[in-house]
């Protein structure tokens, strides 16, 4: 089954989306103004923990009983059925590769209380990978995750638009993907399309400085230089990369949600402009 | 030399030699650029899942030519899986790979640069940066010239992959090996009847394709 069907099939069981605004409706979706006058950055995630918080590590799994991951509240991964059909099963394989739980210690350095789930999409054995991601993109949004961190790209653009299709139905759900550019001549996804966070790396090191940029398709840049990311084995392992430089957005994002549990993707957007290192005023 | 075999040897063996001293070229001036102990190109078998070594400057330029390792292992396979770049400080906190490196290729680098070969939509192998100077911190715009480098070297390991595909298909069993030795046949003397008879299937083939 594609995954555009599955979307087609969900949204039955969903509530109808408006497509106009009878006037006796109005007074039914009043919303809450959740951004004051000054967005700083003690407003927008001050004494914040994570807590509450459901981020999705979309990677190549996360190793259990990291030092620097701690718990791991579900790990699944997308795997062939007998009839080469994708399923999205309870995995306890952990992570045969480091690049998860790499991202993973990243965000639970952060958002020390964030719920952290993996979805094994990478490593040993894959083939056919652009399929396996977006069925394990599909499977994160219909879980409703607050935010999934997407260190990963498809050079495949017969995937693009089922892509765009899944980014564009996390929008709307207030699922934030956070993803890695690419820092290379090449054309890649989903970190290129507007409905997501798109994360570049700058070269300094605390792990709260970020920076917003006004020259798009890269939105924001992170830490991403010599950072000791957790590693198979328990270990460590000093690394540069957008890889690090996504999971440094996505749990900031963690801690602003944690916080602001009510804001949508583009307020939450608007919140990481407002409070970034480079905004001018931002405190 | 006939005018075919000087087009075969243009066109395939001539071009799979350039194309490897191409891709030889290119990892002798990353490796001069970064100032790196080596540097190295991998391609991707996607048949076997296995990077082999393609092209070798400095350490282990000698031995290394052919070798192979499992695609989705070490730091080269994690950069091919998620296409993205990844610089390694200190690789010997990654045991595994340390082990697993020194066992296979007797030289055990103390740090990485590594970077997806992309063409179009593939991904064909890795070009990677060994034992940049230690007192050296990385920085980002040394990422982004790799990132340059790569793409270079993708076009040349594109390039050698054709023409391999192009003289397989062309000698011995290839499917395009008959008429490979039937052009070369041509050449040998008058063979009028024979150049009539190739032009008729030209033109027959022609017709059946606007049918």
């Amino acid at each position: 089954m594609s995954a555009a069907l599955e979307l087609h099939e969900h949204d039955e069981e969903e509530v109808r989306p408006a497509w106009s605004l009878p006037a006796e409706a109005v007074d039914q979706i009043r919303v809450p103004v959740t951004l004051p006058d000054q967005v700083t950055r003690e407003w927008a995630w001050g004494g914040s923990t994570g807590a509450g918080v459901r981020v999705c590590i979309l990677d190549s799994g996360i190793e259990l009983d990291h030092p620097l991951v701690g718990r791991v509240d579900r790990s699944v991964a997308v795997l062939r059925d007998d009839g080469g059909e994708l399923q999205v099963l309870d995995d306890d394989e952990g992570d045969l590769c480091g690049h998860g739980t790499a991202c993973a210690g990243v965000v639970r350095a952060l958002a020390p209380d964030v719920e952290l789930t993996s979805v094994r999409v990478l490593g040993a054995g894959y083939t056919g990978g652009g399929e396996i991601m977006l069925r394990g993109l599909a499977w994160a949004i219909e879980e409703g995750f607050q935010v999934v961190n997407m260190s990963l790209s498809t050079t495949r653009t017969k995937y693009v638009e089922r892509l765009h299709e899944l980014a564009d139905r996390a929008y709307f759900r207030r699922v934030l993907l956070v993803a890695s550019a690419h820092n290379m001549p090449v054309e890649s996804f989903p970190w290129r399309f507007a409905s997501v966070i798109s994360v570049g790396s700058h070269e300094e090191d605390e792990s709260l400085t970020f920076y917003y940029n006004p020259t798009p398709p890269v939105e924001f840049f992170g830490r991403g230089l010599d950072l000791d990311v957790a590693w198979l084995g328990g270990g460590t392992l000093r690394c540069t990369g957008n890889s690090f430089a996504t999971p440094h957005i996505a749990g900031i994002c963690a801690l602003i949600l944690g916080k602001h549990s009510d804001l949508t993707p583009f307020q939450l957007k608007s919140v990481l402009y407002q409070t970034a290192s480079n905004a001018e005023g931002a405190t | 030399m006939s005018d075919l075999e000087a087009a075969v040897a243009a066109g395939v063996v001539g071009a799979d030699e350039a194309h490897r001293a191409l891709l030889q070229a290119t990892v002798e001036v990353a490796r001069a650029i970064f100032g790196a102990k080596a540097a190295s190109v991998f391609l991707l078998d996607e048949e076997a899942n296995e990077l082999v070594f393609e092209a070798v400057a400095g350490e282990g330029e000698d031995e290394l030519i052919g070798m192979r390792f499992p695609a989705d292992t070490g730091i080269a396979g994690w950069v091919l899986t998620t296409r993205q770049p990844l610089v390694v400080d200190d690789l010997s906190a990654d045991t595994r790979w340390s082990r697993s490196a020194a066992e296979s290729t007797g030289y055990v680098p103390k740090s990485m640069m590594a970077v997806p070969l992309l063409v179009e939509e593939r991904a064909l192998g890795v070009l990677s940066v060994l034992d940049r100077p230690p007192e050296t911190r990385v920085r980002l715009s040394e990422v982004d010239l790799l990132g340059l480098f790569a793409n270079q070297a993708a076009i040349a390991l594109d390039l050698l992959q054709r023409a391999r595909r192009a003289r397989e298909a062309l000698a011995g069993e290839g499917r395009l090996a008959p008429l490979a030795r039937v052009a070369g046949r041509l050449e040998e003397g008058e063979r009028d009847a024979a150049f009539e008879l190739l032009q008729a299937l030209d033109r027959l083939l022609a017709d059946s394709s606007r049918d």
